[in-house]
């Protein structure tokens, strides 16, 4: 024994000796060059800066995690298992050796997501969100967050590394949880790093941790971390900042690798919208959302960055020829379903992938989230700082940021002119795309529309449900009835309107708000330019059992400094039903000091005109 | 900026970006899928292209068990591979894909790297690239060369010849046979099993160089590979004879472990016991029913019998003492 100690010793001793022993590339012969003392002194500021935007997350006993903030206003990102357990409310440690309040926003389950805001400032240091498609593997990259939870100033640790690899896929546990087109980092990403950030070199915002492989050497970090990239994340901040229960996207089908290597279809559900839209059994996907599916691995990362009620292109090739379509994406999970999910506690076990695992899942689970206002007995245990900001309701994770941004949509599309003044009839007169003239009259109890096929007239006194007319448009008139409303009275005159967050239009353009009314059996959805709240689009339901009646308006113009749709059209179903250039505007009803004239605008004729102003 | 940075971490490379470096090296490392598929018994692995004929470094594993041995490229072209021999005492495998335009690793003039030297590590950990998707890449240093056995026992694995050593974990389930390559992209080392310490339990992250494995690389190429169980004139001796009765033959190479043991046999008097794992027989490891049976015929007739088994983690040496008079009755 006495032995063994002497010979450890002695190997002890020549480590020592060896440690001293100078490494032959800090040698004096190779000065540091100015270009690398330069990069380091950048590497050290980019992190210096985007430390400030790091959040460490305290959920009361329960462990915690990390976040970021992504508005001055205190927004932040953050993992839906990190505040899973803390409830609607936790305590935020910052950069600046400050504790926050803070407030449950939104939840994205599925992704693995939630939003959160800190209370008390509105000049928060934030982090931008940067492009995660351009993230190219060997990229540096850096976390900041709060392993282990060491953090006791609040000050993040950072963990620096190389991007490992992009598009990754990993496994949900059970429906929640699911990694798609993430980032692997090699920076290390240990318990506590959940929900914190992940910065490129400019320390852009390129991803939150969330995620690890391990394996055989229990819960510490082995070179592989995963993120969710700011791309899916982009795609959910609109809902989240509404204060939504998010869920992800499906097609309603299954696709498998064909012998020759093509995707295609393996099974349709015929009452998902893709079926409606014309997708088959056997048909080969050729791309999605405008990203190319080879694998049915890259599939699933396509529509699991995508939100549930999006609609997105499809291309399908069957018998050789390309097919386009869009097609509206159903959820991974009904509602009810993932309301009991979140309540449950999260995920089932998932026998299939043991190994890769979410972070900090070692804190005891209860109920987050409890939205029912009629059992009351989280709402009474929600501390007092955090009430005013927080709102229960079934389907909603906080309906108090809902209704926030609901009015601030409101506002915004209340900005693009004084509607309230326009009482009386709105007429549209003008030609249709294609030949023939057109005569639409919006008046107080009734509409109608003159078309080259027939006139058609409804009552709008009472209930809109179930009415598609004029025939072929699934519902144009009534779109037109309910747009006036909301332009007029403001969307508390559409019955129930929720924000839904935003959505590309029709599937191809920029992100649009989108409020959502519920008018008695018909569903509106109203899209308007975050930027200006101009109108960009209506879909309406007739009934639960249609495809709606889809109005995109293409061209605007001011009409005594209200803004007018210039030209419109109108799809239902797979049909194109006609483009509407409108040529002339008429209020019957406008209070004015002007004379008559005034009440009708004749606007100059043809595309062109609008096309060449538009040009320069 | 990051490039900027790479540059400040390395002083031996300023000829290509990192992503470029690993872009270009990635195309030369393959998914391997073989057997397994059990808890701890990982089905794949990893390789890499060595030569213009479609040859495949690789680690000798449980994953080539198997009748099909699917490899997977950069660009998601799959090719079934096929075995053209081994180096048990180098832990290394030589695969075929009979392909003859697939990118390679130049394995011509590789010298030995230095401590220090930054490298990249490229393989299919944990499994998680599949098809057209790039094998992970993770960055680390070489913290020195050392004889694997330098602290002999600690670390089982019949190399003993000079590892690097590295700072970075880069040796996970699917890593082995991954590729090592410095900042220029030249392939440097083979990443190796998973390996841990059986005294500390710490897990070790290394590559054996490819100067150690080029030189068997080749003597496999010139057929001198012996492997040691596709010689049909061994005599086959069923361990029933010695009272052990193993688990039924259910995979092409089911391991050796013993289901139950015979009353009063020799086996029954050395104490072996039902969920051993034979690893060894007399010298001659064994990693299947076949190999053990094999071994047990290489045994001289009249010569005590030893084998050595896994119990609960640690290994067990028994001494069976020599065949009895069914031998003869037992041969094939």
């Amino acid at each position: 024994m006495t032995l063994f100690l002497f010979i450890a010793r002695f190997l002890l001793l020549c480590a020592a000796v060896n440690a001293l022993q100078p490494l032959p590339v800090f040698a004096e012969e190779n000065p540091v060059s100015a270009a690398v003392l330069a990069a380091q002194q950048q590497r050290v500021a980019a992190i210096r800066q985007a430390s400030m935007a790091a959040v460490s997350i305290f959920a009361g006993g329960q462990g915690g995690g990390s976040g970021v903030l992504v508005s001055s206003d205190g927004f932040a990102l953050t993992n839906f298992h990190v505040v899973q357990p803390a409830g609607v409310s936790m305590k935020c440690g910052l950069n600046d050796g400050n504790v926050y309040d803070a407030v449950l926003v939104g939840l994205d389950p599925t992704g693995d997501v939630s939003l959160i805001k800190l209370l008390g400032r509105n000049d928060f240091p934030f982090a931008m969100l940067a492009d995660s498609d351009t993230v190219r593997v060997g990229d540096f990259c850096f976390a900041a967050g709060n392993p282990f939870l060491l953090a006791t100033n609040f000050q993040p640790s950072i963990s620096a590394g190389i991007v490992s690899g992009v598009h990754r896929y990993q496994y949900p546990a059970g429906t929640l949880l699911e990694y798609a087109d993430c980032l692997q980092v090699d920076a290390a990403i240990n318990p506590g790093n959940s929900g914190g950030a992940l910065f490129d070199a400019e320390g852009g915002l390129i991803g939150v941790n969330g995620r690890a492989s391990f394996e055989k050497r229990g819960r510490i970090n082995v070179g592989v971390g995963y993120a969710i990239s700011s791309n899916q994340l982009r795609n959910f901040v609109g809902m989240l900042r509404g204060g939504r229960l998010c869920d992800h996207a499906t097609l309603g089908a299954t696709v498998a690798t064909s012998e020759d290597g093509r995707v295609v279809v393996a099974d349709i559900l015929e009452s998902s919208d893709a079926y409606r839209r014309g997708l088959r059994y056997d048909d080969e996907i050729v791309s999605i959302a405008g990203r190319p599916v080879r694998t049915v691995n890259a599939m699933k990362n396509i529509l699991g960055t995508l939100p549930s009620g999006w609609r997105v292109p499809l291309v399908l090739r069957r018998e050789g020829r390309p097919i386009e379509m869009l097609v509206r994406l159903a959820g991974v999970h009904s509602p009810a379903e993932l309301a009991l999910l979140v309540e449950g506690g999260g995920a089932p076990a998932d026998p299939r992938q043991k190994k890769q695992k979410p972070l900090d899942k070692d804190a005891p689970q209860k109920n987050p989230h409890d939205d029912t206002p009629e059992s009351g007995k989280k709402t009474a245990q929600v501390p007092d700082i955090v009430k005013p900001f927080y709102e229960p309701r079934n389907g909603f994770t906080n309906y108090y940021f809902n209704r926030l941004e609901r009015n601030r949509v409101a506002a915004l599309i209340a900005s693009r002119g004084d509607y309230a003044v326009c009482k009386g009839s709105w007429i549209f007169s003008g030609t249709l795309v294609g030949g023939g003239d057109f005569r639409i009259e919006l008046a107080e109890n009734f509409a109608s529309i003159d078309l080259p096929t027939g006139t058609t007239r409804i009552d709008t006194t009472g209930d809109l449900d179930g009415n598609p007319s004029p025939p072929g448009s699934g519902g144009l008139l009534a779109s037109l009835v309910l747009w006036r409303r909301l332009l007029q009275s403001g969307p508390q005159s559409l019955g129930r309107t929720d924000y839904w967050g935003t959505a590309p239009l029709l599937g191809v353009e920029e992100l649009c708000d989108v409020l959502h009314s519920t008018v008695a059996a018909v569903e509106l959805q109203v899209a308007s330019s975050p930027a200006d709240g101009t109108v960009r689009g209506l879909e309406l339901w007739p009934s639960s059992q249609d495809d709606p009646c889809e109005v995109r308006f293409l061209d605007h113009t001011s009409l005594n400094q209200i803004e007018m749709p210039h030209r419109f059209e109108v799809r239902h179903g797979n049909e194109l039903f006609a483009i509407f250039q409108i040529r002339s505007i008429e209020f019957t009803e406008i209070p004015s000091n002007d004379e008559a004239s005034d009440r009708v605008s004749f606007l100059e004729p043809g595309l062109e005109y609008f096309t060449a102003d538009r040009s320069l | 900026m990051a490039i900027a940075l790479f540059l400040a971490m390395t002083t031996e490379s300023m000829a290509l970006r990192p992503e470029e470096t690993i872009a270009s090296a990635a195309r030369k490392v393959v998914k391997l899928y073989g057997a397994g598929g059990f808890r701890g018994l990982e089905a794949y692995q990893s390789g890499v292209l060595i030569s213009q004929e479609g040859h495949v470094l690789t680690v000798m594993s449980t994953v080539l068990d198997s009748d099909q041995i699917d490899c997977v490229l950069d660009d998601g072209t799959r090719y079934v591979a096929t075995l053209v021999g081994v180096d048990p005492r180098r832990e290394l495998a030589v695969l075929s894909l009979q392909a003859t335009d697939t990118p390679f690793f130049d394995s011509n003039n590789i010298e030995r790297s230095p401590p220090g030297t930054r490298i990249f590590a490229l393989s299919n950990l944990f499994g998680v690239a599949v098809g057209d998707e790039r094998v992970s890449a993770q960055h680390g240093v070489i913290a020195t060369v050392i004889p694997l056995a330098a602290r002999r026992g600690a670390y089982e694995a019949p190399y003993r010849g000079d590892v690097y050593l590295l700072d970075c974990t880069t040796n996970n389930p699917g890593s082995p046979g991954g590729a090592l390559v410095d900042y220029r992209g030249r392939l440097i080392g083979m990443l190796g099993k998973e390996l841990r310490s059986s005294t500390s339990g710490i897990w070790i992250s290394y590559a054996i160089p490819i100067d150690e494995l080029l030189p068997a690389y080749r003597d496999i190429l010139d057929g001198k590979s012996v492997e040691p169980e596709t010689s049909s004139l061994v005599v086959r001796i069923d361990p029933t004879v010695l009272g052990v009765v193993l688990l039924p033959d259910l995979l092409d190479k089911t391991p050796p472990f013993v289901e139950s043991i015979l009353p009063d046999s020799p086996a029954a008097r050395a104490d072996v016991r039902a969920d051993d794992l034979v690893v060894a027989v007399g010298l001659d490891s064994v990693g299947s029913r076949i190999s053990m049976s094999r071994a047990l015929g290489r045994v001289p007739a009249g010569d005590p019998i030893q084998i050595t088994v896994v119990r609960n983690g640690e290994l067990i040496d028994l001494d069976l003492g020599p065949l009895p008079d069914t031998k003869k009755a037992a041969r094939q």
